[in-house]
């Protein structure tokens, strides 16, 4: 460790102060304390400090999201091989998919990264670790076959306008992961949705088709798979979010570890399951008649309410607030699958737009919190007067 | 007396190792003493004496430049040896040479029937009013207008925090005394918090509301009591006392004489023998600590208070004047390879689930390493976990970073001081600095509405 730690002090020097590579020294940086914690003690306030800092907890979510990864890999070479009866083994699945994958986070890492590095630099002020995060997620709600040039400008979209516009990492109001797929939904529909887009080569081969589940029902068709494919993830969608089973693994380990927040989580689960029952009650067409249960495993439910929903700086940041958003998110995604069958997704569009109403869910509690204090306040004068 | 319970949730016990036993010894003697107008929050010293006079104990050496009444007494008999000044000559220390047994002796009528307007004003002129201190704010207490209650605590919860009940046991009498005189002063009884198990509880003690205190830390800062017991509004005024304060005072109307005995509790664990000294305020650092048990003095860190919100001293500095604890740790200017990831170097201190140190019983080594870089403020909801009290923490510490008066008033900033916000300085997965925020927004609130 020691022979390491004087390599790093040696090429150090020309990026500190006075040095010929000063200005770049918020790059060398997110480098260099990605190798080792600083050395940095204490000034102000508490002497003593927690373990914990934002790279570890934001290393924490990417642990959470790798079984849902690398399902999301073997099922992209599943649904190929299926669709194209070759014979294959689990390993020829697993490679397919990382060969499809890989290049895709690949270039959602370079492309964002490179941003913020920029704006490290240009600012002057330390790489935020929140695209570590981000940079994984982009590719995992993409569509497998998705041009890597669309992911690179749905990417410098999302770091661009999502993200810096507003200050950079934990200043956003929107999701920047669901911003990027979001542009990328609105800017290229025919790669975003459709029948061609959700299996790997669907639009190369002939002969290989598949719609999402929610895609079918939104066209009033026939549903062909069981409730125990769509909760193990065997079904067409976008690359990592279709089997619900792995995201719940990385649900429990973002709730064990105290890095996601259950309450929004479990409140966007009940939002969705009440609105789920009673649009089975009224069960005026076939989305409206899909049993509730599925309707909280189909989709990107499951993959939004735990890794996007719970995005603790675009969602509420007070605890009412958080029953009150993810509960809303529930609400509202189940509200545009049903009504909407042009946005067969919902969840989408439904955490986007409770993000956008997540201050204002704050404000009303921290307001009433006020009130609460003022009107102690007053009781007090009139005891007095 | 029949006690309140009262259980305070949230919050968490840090156990350190190297924490001071109970057990009492005498320190080197102090050659040395020094007053540090620092140690009293908003108050701009005006100096009544100059270097190289003769000084008693219990003699004025300055006041504060606001309130003429709010003066701050020698606590030995000596000579002015030397005024350290800072940047804008700013005083640092007033050092005080002790010789000479001269004190200044005030005549107390019989207590039985001293009134309001007596007990202020031998407060004011004996200089114990400093030990009083007055919320909101944290100043000390303004003789000119009487708060609705006073609270002494002797829940101490902070690592490293003194044991009230073993620093009292000896001085029951004096702390009597002092109850009756703060008693009698607002006309009602004073609220005692105690720890859970508690000798004091069993001392009889007369003209006080006991209340039985159960929680982690933060549950002994006085806020929490007060916000679950009396809280605090806009415009009124509680007083706060530590401990022994209230002893040394009540001590101060037996004999006439200030009295300014300080027993603290020097924890730390390289420390050979952590335990109590029998001391006086001011007295140097090297009284209490011997540098031949430290190997490098510049590797350690010296605190002035807890490790939590103490503040930082050097080795030839002094004991503050409300220090009831020194701490010495470690300082932590290393480098750590890949101390980031999750689930490794879990002996380092967390509360954070992505560390396996909530597993790990027994007590636990600290130093002053940061464990990382300050960062936006990114995780919700872990402040509001080590702050129980009906505030939210991270909207006030943001009112206070944009320095917006009307918000700051109706978040809450008049029930909290600093200090409350230790643990959540602690815990920030972010690295902010809480205390230095919250103590910029008080600053601002003390200056702006006063």
């Amino acid at each position: 460790m020691d022979f390491i730690r004087k390599q790093v002090d040696v090429l150090k020097k020309p990026f500190t102060r006075g040095g010929k590579l000063e200005k770049l020294y918020p790059a060398f940086n997110a480098f260099e304390t990605m190798l080792f914690v600083p050395n940095h003690t204490t000034s102000k306030g508490s002497h003593i400090r927690d373990g914990v800092d934002l790279k570890r907890t934001m290393i924490t979510v990417i642990i959470a999201l790798v079984p849902a990864l690398f399902y999301g890999m073997y099922n992209t070479g599943y649904q190929y091989f299926i669709q194209t009866n070759i014979e294959f083994t689990f390993f020829d699945a697993v490679l397919h998919g990382a060969y499809k994958i890989f290049p895709m986070i690949a270039v959602s890492y370079a492309v964002g990264l490179a941003i913020e590095f920029a704006f490290a630099v240009y600012r002057n002020h330390p790489v935020n670790e929140g695209y570590l995060v981000t940079g994984l997620l982009i590719p995992m709600i993409m569509p497998i076959d998705m041009p890597l040039w669309m992911l690179a400008i749905s990417v410098v979209f999302a770091v661009l306008i999502a993200k810096e516009a507003f200050g950079g990492t934990g200043m956003n109001i929107l999701n920047p992961a669901l911003t990027a797929r979001a542009f990328a939904f609105f800017a290229y529909p025919t790669f975003m949705s459709g029948d061609k887009v959700w299996v790997s080569e669907a639009s190369n081969v002939d002969g290989i088709s598949g719609e999402t589940i929610l895609g079918t029902l939104a066209a009033n068709g026939e549903v062909a798979y069981s409730s125990a494919s769509m909760f193990m993830g065997s079904i067409p969608g976008s690359v990592a979010e279709t089997s619900v089973f792995f995201v719940l693994i990385g649900a429990m380990i973002l709730i064990l570890t105290g890095v996601g927040s259950w309450r929004i989580m479990l409140s966007g689960v009940i939002g969705a399951s009440v609105v789920g029952i009673l649009f089975n009650l009224w069960g005026a067409n076939s989305l409206m008649s899909f049993e509730w249960y599925n309707q909280l495993l189909v989709g990107g439910f499951a993959f939004g309410i735990v890794f996007m929903a719970t995005d603790p700086v675009s969602a509420a940041q007070t605890t009412k607030g958080k029953w009150i958003y993810g509960f809303l998110v529930g609400v509202f995604c189940i509200l545009i699958r049903v009504f909407n069958p042009a946005y067969p997704e919902g969840v989408m569009l439904a955490i986007l737009l409770m993000n956008v109403f997540a201050p204002l869910i704050d404000h009303y509690v921290i307001e009433s919190n006020m009130i609460m204090r003022k009107k102690r306040w007053q009781a007090l004068k009139l005891e007095t007067t | 007396m029949i006690s309140k319970e009262l259980s305070i949730k949230n919050g968490a016990t840090l156990n350190l190792k190297g924490l001071a036993v109970t057990e009492l010894d005498v320190p080197k003697m102090s050659i040395n003493y020094a007053l540090n107008p620092d140690d009293f929050f908003g108050l701009i010293p005006r100096m009544l004496v100059k270097e190289g006079e003769k000084v008693s104990k219990g003699q004025p050496i300055f006041y504060d430049k606001n309130n003429d009444s709010i003066r701050i007494v020698s606590p030995v008999s000596g000579k002015i040896s030397e005024i350290t000044r800072g940047a804008k000559r700013k005083i640092l220390n007033i050092i005080i040479k002790q010789e000479g047994d001269r004190s200044i002796n005030f005549n107390i009528p019989s207590l039985s029937n001293i009134s309001k307007d007596m007990i202020l004003q031998l407060l004011v002129e004996s200089g114990s009013l400093a030990y009083i201190r007055q919320r909101p704010y944290n100043i000390i207490a303004r003789p000119s207008k009487l708060p609705k209650s006073i609270f002494v605590s002797t829940h101490s919860t902070a690592p490293y925090a003194a044991d009230y009940d073993f620093i009292l046991r000896k001085r029951m009498h004096e702390f009597q005394i002092g109850i009756d005189i703060m008693s009698r002063l607002i006309g009602k009884p004073i609220n005692l918090s105690i720890s859970h198990s508690c000798e004091i509880e069993n001392a009889n003690l007369k003209n006080v509301e006991i209340y039985k205190i159960k929680g982690a830390h933060p549950s002994g800062n006085e806020s929490f009591q007060i916000n679950r017991i009396d809280p605090l509004n806009s415009g009124e005024i509680v007083w706060v006392i530590k401990p022994e304060d209230l002893a040394n005072i009540g001590s101060f109307f037996k004999t006439g004489i200030f009295n300014p005995k300080r027993t603290v509790a020097v924890s730390g664990d390289s420390l050979r023998s952590p335990k109590y000294y029998d001391t006086i305020i001011g007295s140097s650092i090297s009284s209490l600590v011997d540098s031949k048990e430290l190997s490098n003095i510049e590797d350690y860190r010296f605190i002035n208070g807890d490790p939590l919100s103490g503040s930082k001293v050097e080795y030839s500095d002094f004991l503050g004047f409300y220090n009831n604890t020194l701490s010495v740790i470690r300082e932590g200017n290393q480098f750590r390879m890949l101390g980031w990831l999750p689930f490794i170097h879990n002996n380092i201190p967390s509360f954070s689930k992505t560390s396996l140190s909530w597993l790990l019983r027994g007590e636990k080594k600290v130093n002053t390493n940061l464990n990382g870089e300050e960062r936006a403020i990114v995780v919700t909801g872990e402040m509001e976990k080590y702050f129980p009290m009906d505030i939210f923490p991270m909207q006030l510490i943001k009112a206070c970073m944009r320095g917006d008066i009307e918000k700051m008033e109706s978040l809450g900033i008049y029930e909290v001081v600093p200090e409350d916000f230790g643990l959540v300085d602690f815990s920030c997965t972010s690295k902010i600095e809480a205390q230095e925020i919250v103590k910029s927004g008080i600053e601002i609130m003390l200056k702006e509405v006063g």
